[in-house]
């Protein structure tokens, strides 16, 4: 009896000053833990935009940072001159091409595990999904070197170049020479490489909508692919939204894939079959060798660009995640 | 279930101490004690880094220098490309680097300020890059010279068949194919070494595109790396790309013959590249022997050269007089005996004069003021003779 008025008691005292909760040496070490390691991850994002910033001032400097940005040569031998814009632009039109190609199969196999599918159809689908994610990127790239790019060079890219060279000859400067490494060989493989992503995320979306609503819906007579489209969509429309983002996310990064299809070629323009190049494959096709200080604090400022749109893009899928999330009361 | 809590944490910690470990780059390789046989005070470790195209040269050598010495010198070797190679020499974190584009004055000037002494760049090996190609129907052999490999490079030249190359391969019977021109994506000594010899044989090249380890290129595609070019030409029927020698030869890639700057028309091959260096070398051997002028040198040749301070003690990575003494005798070794090992690795030997431009330059090393490589320099045989 009197224990129990003591811990009310405590009770009391915890909920007057809740800070006596942390004076337990436990909680205390466990609290220090966690704060030092979650403000390390701030420290460790901060410094990392530092040093991209400071190592590469020298080129912001010189070409100013929008000069650097909307710069369109890139001239490590002669003029030194370099501007980031055409691999700004590669970079744009791979990954967000990429996510449009796959944003539509990877919602349609999410639905397809998470509605449709028996279970041990659905582990077998999963299991293969997160295997392409686990596969390196270099893995992908050297297949896409001997499988993929041959193959839609004579299948794909071949066959509508001669059709446009009968019918449409003014059509061929858009389509640039089709030899299989370029733009859209690297598209392909980058919609490839991020369907496990935006499948996974949006599998948890699905997922986390509660089946009462899924039940709320049949009760009033729907079908089950208006269930789908009334109940489970609009409800997870936000985490699918947010999935697509981050996947985005992952496509501006990726590198070997992209470095080693997409043909490499640093002047604009760029052409939809032709050779074309990205922020991360120059800097990981030039940082070894730059042995000049302005080209090496370039591709610093590459580097520094990348992570300021890195950073947009996330900022983006938080509010798109607060403005389309469902929390309940809303008329959809 | 606790088990296996306890054995997860552990092999995190295992985990956690071995990435910690790899990145102490700064003094990778000093681990004390763990040489068989000899106590840890008697063990040097020798540190260097740079260029990637010598990597197996150096590694087989270090290899080869620790059994000599029964495990008492070590070498360890990172390759992590010229431009790292020349940044970590700057540095100093390495007692050596290794690049494939020699000093720029610049560079040369702020080590004469910070040091009080010179650089030196002693040629350790050479570098031969041959243009290589995918023509259905044609072997090797195809016959090139400087103007239209530069043609070719510009985008002037777009067919096989176009009458350029076929003045100069007359026997062959050469398809109307497109030419799909094929470079490094990557910053490399091979691209350095190829575009020097197209700005030598055009001025047009010069001053459009000029030479440096990555450049603007007017056409093509860029593969990433000796094998990124390889597998572009190799699947591209009409392609041309250049590779190093050695890569060609054991991927069995179709090569050509290049004209040099005597007309005459030379197979690639270690001795010819080898001879492409012996000229007249200057003293710091800083120069492109591109288009060489030696009558039988392959023209499209360069060296791959050892970083190392005139003033060994000025190098932060060098602590003692000992470790400047092996560094020493390792370099006098890899220039002489070692250069044996050159042909079966896939590289060409240090020509003559290479070796007497090196060994001028050893019996300049210094530490504190002591002529340290002349001294180690003066019982050598091969010394005494050039």
């Amino acid at each position: 009896m009197s224990t129990d008025k003591d811990t009310r008691k405590n009770i009391r005292k915890l909920l007057r000053n809740p800070s006596a909760i942390y004076r337990r040496p436990g909680d205390l070490l466990f609290t220090f833990l966690v704060v030092t390691l979650g403000i390390s991850i701030i420290l460790l994002t901060l410094s990392m935009a530092f040093v991209l910033y400071g190592e590469g001032s020298a080129a912001l400097r010189e070409f100013g940072f929008f000069g650097f940005v909307r710069g369109t040569t890139w001239d490590p031998a002669v003029q030194l001159v370099f501007g980031a814009w055409p691999f700004l632009l590669g970079t744009v039109t791979t990954s967000v091409m990429a996510l449009l190609i796959s944003i539509l199969p990877a919602i349609a196999v999410a639905i397809f595990t998470a509605e449709y599918a028996p279970r041990w159809l659905a582990n077998i689908i999963d299991n293969l999904i997160q295997l392409i994610a686990a596969v390196p990127s270099v893995v992908i790239g050297i297949w896409g070197i001997f499988v993929l790019a041959p193959w839609l060079r004579d299948t794909v890219y071949l066959p509508v170049f001669m059709w446009a060279e009968s019918s449409y000859p003014q059509l061929l400067p858009i389509l640039g020479n089709p030899m299989g490494y370029g733009m859209t060989t690297a598209t392909i493989v980058l919609a490839l490489m991020i369907v496990p992503y935006t499948t996974a995320l949006t599998k948890d979306a699905i997922r986390s909508v509660p089946q009462e609503q899924r039940e709320a819906c049949r009760a009033l007579g729907a079908t089950r692919w208006e269930v789908i489209r009334m109940a489970i969509l609009p409800y997870a429309r936000g985490g699918i939204l947010a999935g697509a983002i981050l996947s985005l996310g992952r496509a501006i990064g990726e590198t070997m894939a992209v470095a080693m299809l997409i043909g490499n070629k640093n002047t604009l323009p760029f052409t939809i079959f032709g050779a074309g190049a990205t922020m991360p494959s120059v800097i990981v096709n030039e940082f070894r060798e730059a042995v000049e200080s302005l080209h090496l604090s370039s591709l610093m400022a590459i580097g520094f660009t990348l992570f300021i749109i890195a950073l947009i893009v996330n900022l983006f899928a938080a509010y798109l995640t607060r403005k389309f999330s469902i929390k309940g009361g809303q008329v959809i | 279930m606790y088990t296996n809590r306890i054995i997860t944490t552990a092999i995190f910690m295992a985990f956690l101490s071995i990435s910690c470990g790899n990145g102490d780059n700064g003094n990778g390789g000093s681990l004390p004690g763990s040489g068989g046989g000899s106590s840890a005070e008697n063990r040097i470790d020798l540190l260097g880094a740079g260029a990637t195209f010598p990597a197996p040269l150096i590694t087989a050598m270090a290899d080869e220098y620790r059994d000599l010495t029964n495990n008492r010198v070590t070498l360890n070797y990172q390759s992590i490309g010229s431009g790292g190679g020349i940044r970590q020499f700057m540095e100093q974190t390495v007692m050596f680097g290794m690049s494939e584009a020699f000093l720029s004055d610049e560079v040369m000037n702020n080590i004469q300020q910070s040091t009080g002494g010179r650089a030196f760049n002693m040629p350790i090996t050479l570098a031969d890059v041959v243009p290589t190609y995918n023509i259905p129907g044609i072997g090797e052999g195809v016959v090139f010279d400087g103007e239209l490999l530069v043609e070719i490079y510009m985008g002037d030249v777009t067919r096989w068949n176009d009458p350029k190359i076929a003045r100069l391969n007359p026997d062959l019977d050469l398809p109307g194919l497109p030419i799909t021109v094929v470079h490094r994506s990557d910053g490399s000594g091979t691209t350095n070494v190829w575009t020097s010899f197209l700005s030598r044989v055009s001025e047009r090249w010069r001053n459009r595109v000029g030479y440096a380890t990555s450049v603007n290129w007017p056409v093509g595609i860029g593969g990433n790396g000796n094998e990124g070019v390889a597998g572009a030409v190799q699947n591209t029927p009409g392609a041309i790309g250049y590779n190093s020698f050695t890569y060609a030869l054991l991927n069995d890639m179709s090569y050509g013959s290049v004209v040099n700057a005597s007309g005459n028309v030379i197979e690639p091959s270690f001795e010819a590249t080898s001879e492409a260096a012996n000229i007249d070398l200057p003293e710091d051997t800083r120069v492109l022997f591109t288009n060489t002028p030696a009558e039988y040198g392959y023209p499209i040749a360069g060296f791959a050269w050892m970083l190392i301070y005139e003033n060994l003690d000025a190098n932060n990575a060098i602590s003692n007089r000992r470790e400047a003494e092996e560094l020493i005798r390792f370099l006098i070794w890899s220039i002489t005996d070692a250069q044996e090992m050159s042909e079966s690795l896939g590289f060409a030997r240090l020509p003559e004069t290479a070796l007497e431009r090196n060994f001028a330059m050893i019996r300049q090393l210094k530490w504190n003021g002591e002529l340290l490589g002349a001294s180690l320099l003066e019982d050598h045989p091969l010394a005494a003779s050039l």
